[in-house]
This record gives C-alpha cells, structure tokens and sequence, in this order.
C-alpha cells in the first residue's frame, strides 16, 4: 500500500481514471495511436515542466520559458531562412536559452534580484526582441526548408522524433537529478539553504545551473515548436509559462521548493494534456479549458498542502477545558 | 547573501563617551537618499525629455489623454501594494477584471440601470477577493500559486460565458467612470486615482491597520505572538485587492465600453512592475504608497512619451522590463562597493 502514497503513483492513478472514463463514452480516445498524438502533443509541456521544476526545486521561479521559447523559436526560423544546416541551429538554439537562462541566474546570482522579479522583466524583454528583430513579422511555413519541418514529426520505432526527445529528457533527468551530486544539490538548496551553504553547495552557483538548464529547454523546444507548427511570431506560446507552472504544482512540486521529482512534473504535465485533448473528443468547448486547469491548479495546491500538513503540538490549553 | 554585519555608527559613538543620537541620519538627508526620492528624480527626467522630444507632449489634454495609461492600474497597485508589502500576491488581479466586467455584461442584457451594472462589477470583484482570501488566509496556501489558480479559473469562467462572442451596448450613462471630465482636464478616473492614493495612503501610513500589514510582512510569527490577527488581516488584504479590481473592472468597461474575455490580459504584470518600482520589497516588510504613485506617473509617462514618438507597444514593454530590473539591480550594485 505505501507505493500508493507516492504523489506519483496517486497522480498516475487520476490520470488513469481520467482516461478510463474518457473510453467509456468515447473508446476511440484510448487507441494507441491517439494516446501516441497525446503524449507527443504534451512533449514541449514535459519537457518545460522539467526544467520549471528544476528552477522551483530552488527556491526560485522561472516566468520566462515561453518567452525564451519564442525567441528561441525565432532565431531558429531565421536561421534556417539565412541558409544554416539544421546540425547547427539546433545546437545553437539550445546555447542561445541557456545564454538567457544565465541571465536570469546571474541576475538571481550575482545581483541578488528575487527570481520572480527578474524573469517577469526578461519575459517582457525577450518577447519584445523578438519584435524588434523581425518588425513583428511572421515566419512562415513556405519560408521554412522542408528538412526544418521534417525533423520533429519523422517517425522513428512508430513515434514521432519530438515524442522520442521528450523521453529521452525524462529518462536523462530523472537521472541527473536522483543519481549526480548537481540533482542533489537542487534539492539541498531548496530544502534548507543554510544546511546546503554548511556542506560546500554554493546556493547562488545552484539556482543559476538551474535557470541555464531552463533556459536549454526552453531554447530546444523553441526550435520543435517552431518546426512542428511551421510559423513562427512574436506571440507564440504566449502564456505558456503558466501552464509549465501549472504542470508543475499538479505534479506535487512544492512552490516552498526542496520537494519534487521529474515523474512528477511529467505526469503533471501529462494530466493537462489529457484534459486539453479531451475536451473537444468529449464535446465541450474549448473554451473551457482554461476553467478546468484553474481548477485542477487548486485542487492539487490544496492536495499537496493537506499532505505535507505537519501537526503541531498544543502547549496552551484553552481556559475553559 | 546577507550583507556581512557592520557596526553602527551609534556604538562608536557611546564608546567615546558622546550621547548617543536618537537617528543616525537627519530626516531630510533619509528622505534625500531614499527611494521615492530617486523616483522623483526620474520622474522628473523622464517629463523633460518627453517634452523636448515631441512638441504635443506640453498640452493639458493630451497630458490628461495620457492619465488613462496609468489610472486603471494604479488604482489596483495601491492594494496589491499592501498585499505585497504583508509578504503576499496576488496574480489573478486581470482575470478579476475580465470575470467583473462579463458579470457586468450579463447584467446589462439582463436590462441593469448604471448603479446596478457598478455594484455587480465591484460585488464581483470582491466576492473573487473572497475566493483567494479564503484559499490563502484561512486554508493557508501559498498565494502565488493559490493564484495562478485563480487567474486562470476567474478568466475561464468569462471564456465559458462569452467564448468568442463580445458585450457590447453600455447604457449611456456607464460611459462617464472611463470618458468622463469631473472638471476641466479633470477626469473621473483622474479624480479617483488622486482619492484613493490619499485613503491608501492614510490606511498604509496612518492606521493600526497599516502598521499590522508591515509587521506581518516582516514577521508574521511575532505579529501573530504580538496579538495582531495575521489571518484576518491577510484575509481582508485580499478582499481589498479583489474590490479595487472591481472598481478598475468598473473604469475600464466603462471606457471601452465593450467586454471580451480577452480584456486586461497581461494586466497583473505591470501592476506588481508598478508596485516593485514604486520600491515596496516583493520579498514583503517594505515600501511606501507616495512611492507607488510616483511609479505610476513615471511608467505612464514613459508610455505615452513613447506613443507620442510612435513607437509600438511592445517596444514599451521592453523598456519597462529593462527599467524594472535596472532600478533593482543598480543600487543594489552600488551598494555593494
């Protein structure tokens, strides 16, 4: 019974319920082949959610994936219009989020600015330098090489390459984080910073490698999106950054930081997903989506609260007992 | 991270055998160094380059046109000042807005005259007040999460309600809280906005109040010990951040004079830049209201200088991102030498 009481396992379980009910009225939705649609659908959400919950782990937040996700995005369309070869805009693209994920971490770091403060400027800033470089034009998908397009939806063993990204990420991450000294690092400066600064973890050092391996998410998926969806503009994925923390909170990451798991924020990111693909398969509006994760954000902050509840003990007696 | 500790002047003092003063720096040279002071300073930069750069900017009407960038929001900072100044926040403010004004909009096609059509935008705005109250303050969640939430959950509910569709039809009246002049190049707004800068200032500055949301946003464990009612206090901080997204819902309905779930998206950010500009601590304990009124003349200046050169929106929003972290990070810098 304990394995139950893992917020993994719980989440999984919900999701599982969620899905079950969903085939009941509607088999179709459970066909391997649209769970495959569903799972590659929710892949940037995954990954995002991984290098959100990184940055939480820390004490820290990060609101400007998305927009780093569009710059991001941006470069790699105008790259490929200027004639670079995919082999290098792809690495290029990751450097160039982790470049402005460093700013965020040397901003938090050496500067001492709360993290909400500085990556709610930088969303602001690396949105509009999008538009400043391109005039708020868009890019679009006849602009784009036909290899530029092709690499997110190959198929490779029957999934998409970007479905195959996202796992790769999980499985890296989830090793990264549980098995290296830096994904215990993570955890010992959200945990307790005083303890982790006593070990040798230099907490300012922590939440920066955080905001960079953010940031070389958000760049990665700046190009899958771009390529997937083939346009690029100013506003795409605009307010992305409050899905990836919604995805978060579901997936029992503490916002206190110190607690939370890459399963989690998976999984988090993967009840949001079902719920987003759900919707128009069961008939209602789209138009509710955004109702429903509201909802869901609340329920799981209020879950996660009762759980990690620590019952005091009381000293003072009421006079009348 | 902290600073490492230096004695005060104070002590050196005593050990000399001098008395001992009872303020280390005379009011005036403080009130020279402090924050509100740099603000003004700015402000008063920012007005000088506006009027050189374009020949419309020195002219009552289009100074008082360029009121409106700021009024709205300011009118919501004041609140999510004290908010932020008890160590909380509030990020569903835009999403009160766009669920005030479609409860306004159903109002109206439910055939409400002008003083209903108010009371439903501002009992909307509080009863959303009381939704994140009750989650934060009584449940004890944190609110940045609780929040965004219900950011998302209050804007939902005008998506559902309106989908793609749009109130439009405002009585006449409605019109005069966003287009109306009380005086000259007075408008309503305008008045409003000087109103409540006073009471807030009177409530933050000059009440037991004000004095129980710095001590919780300092301490909140010593304030609780210290017989302040920590809970309620959050609890009606929120309930005032919920009304005066009701009273902006109000302004900003009224001077479009149409409602899209659309309305006031993005808004929460640039009232928490106001309020972190205006120098209020986004870590909580700190800050003043006279300082996040000079933030909102500033950034609506800048704003409408930039509109007057014809530079587009988003090459705004640049420059506030910019001079958001620049006025944090600068005297952090120098203070650091």
């Amino acid at each position: 019974m304990s394995i139950l009481k893992s917020r993994e396992a719980q989440l999984a379980l919900a999701i599982a319920i969620l899905t079950a009910g969903i085939a009941l009225r509607f088999p179709a939705f459970v066909t391997p082949a649209n769970l495959a649609g569903v799972f590659n659908d929710t892949s940037p959400l995954m990954i995002l959610a991984i290098g959100q919950m990184i940055v939480i782990l820390t004490k820290c937040i990060d609101l400007s994936v998305a927009a780093n996700l569009a710059l991001c995005g941006m470069v790699a369309a105008l790259m490929n219009g200027a004639g670079v070869p995919l082999a290098l805009i792809v690495p290029a693209v990751v450097a160039l989020g982790a470049a402005l994920g460093a700013v965020n971490g040397l901003l938090v770091w050496k500067v001492g600015i709360p993290s909400i403060v500085v990556t709610l400027g930088t969303m602001t800033i690396y949105r509009g330098t999008i538009f400043l470089m391109t005039a708020g034009k868009w890019v679009n998908a006849h602009q784009m090489t036909a290899e530029f397009k092709a690499l997110p939806r190959a198929s490779l063993l029957g999934l998409p390459v970007m479905s195959w990204v996202a796992i790769a990420l999980i499985l890296l991450f989830a090793l990264v984080m549980t098995r290296t000294a830096l994904g215990r690092a993570f955890f010992a400066v959200g945990g307790n910073p005083h303890a982790a600064v006593y070990t040798g973890i230099d907490v300012g050092r922590t939440q920066c490698a955080a905001f960079v391996l953010s940031g070389a998410l958000a760049g990665l998926v700046g190009y899958l999106w771009v390529a997937r969806y083939a346009v690029a503009y100013v506003d795409i994925a605009g307010g992305f950054e409050l899905d990836v923390v919604a995805a978060c909170v579901i997936g029992g990451i503490s916002i206190a930081g110190g607690v939370g798991s890459v399963g989690g924020a998976v999984l988090g990111a993967i009840f949001l997903g079902v719920i987003k693909n759900a919707l128009p398969v069961i008939g209602i509006s789209p138009f509710w989506q955004m109702a429903i994760s509201g909802i869901a954000i609340l329920l799981a902050v209020a879950f996660n609260a009762s759980q990690s509840r620590v019952k005091g003990r009381i000293i003072l007696k009421p006079a009348e007992a | 991270m902290s600073a490492p500790a230096t004695p005060p002047a104070a002590t050196t003092a005593s050990t000399t055998g001098r008395i001992l003063p009872n303020r280390l720096q005379s009011p005036l040279a403080r009130a020279l160094r402090s924050w509100e002071a740099l603000l003004l300073v700015v402000f008063v930069l920012v007005f000088a380059i506006n009027s050189f750069a374009s020949p419309y900017f020195l002219n009552a009407w289009n100074l008082s046109d360029a009121t409106f960038n700021f009024t709205e929001k300011a009118m919501i900072a004041f609140a999510m000042a004290m908010l932020i100044i008890a160590g909380e926040i509030d990020l569903s403010v835009a999403s009160i807005i766009a669920l005030a004004s479609t409860a306004m909009g159903l109002a109206m096609t439910a055939g409400a005259g002008v003083p209903v059509l108010v009371l439903v935008g501002l009992g909307t705005g509080l009863l959303c007040g009381v939704v994140n109250g009750v989650l934060v303050a009584r449940m004890g969640l944190p609110s940045i999460v609780v929040t965004i939430g219900t950011m998302s959950l209050f804007r939902g509910i005008s998506y559902i309600i309106l989908g793609d569709q749009a109130f439009t039809g405002y009585p006449k009246g409605f019109g005069y809280f966003g287009q109306g002049y009380v005086w000259w190049v007075f408008s309503f707004e305008l008045v409003l906005f000087a109103v409540l800068a006073v009471a807030f200032y009177l409530l933050l500055h000059k009440s037991t109040f004000g004095r129980a949301v710095y001590a919780i946003g300092n301490n909140a464990t010593a304030a609780q010990f210290s017989g302040i009612r920590v809970a309620r206090v959050r609890f009606l901080l929120f309930l005032l951040t919920g009304l005066m997204s009701g009273v902006a819902a109000v302004c900003l309905t009224s001077r479009l004079g149409s409602t899209r779930p659309s309305i006031a998206t993005g808004m929460e950010l640039e009232v928490v830049t106001m309020v972190v500009l205006g120098g209020i601590s986004i870590l909580g304990g700190s800050g003043t209201i006279p300082g996040v009124v000079l933030a909102a003349l500033i950034m609506g200046l800048v704003t409408f200088g930039f509109g007057l050169l014809n530079v587009p929106g988003i090459v705004m929003s640049i420059f506030l991102g910019l001079l958001l972290i620049s006025v944090i990070a600068v005297p952090r810098l120098l203070r650091r030498k």
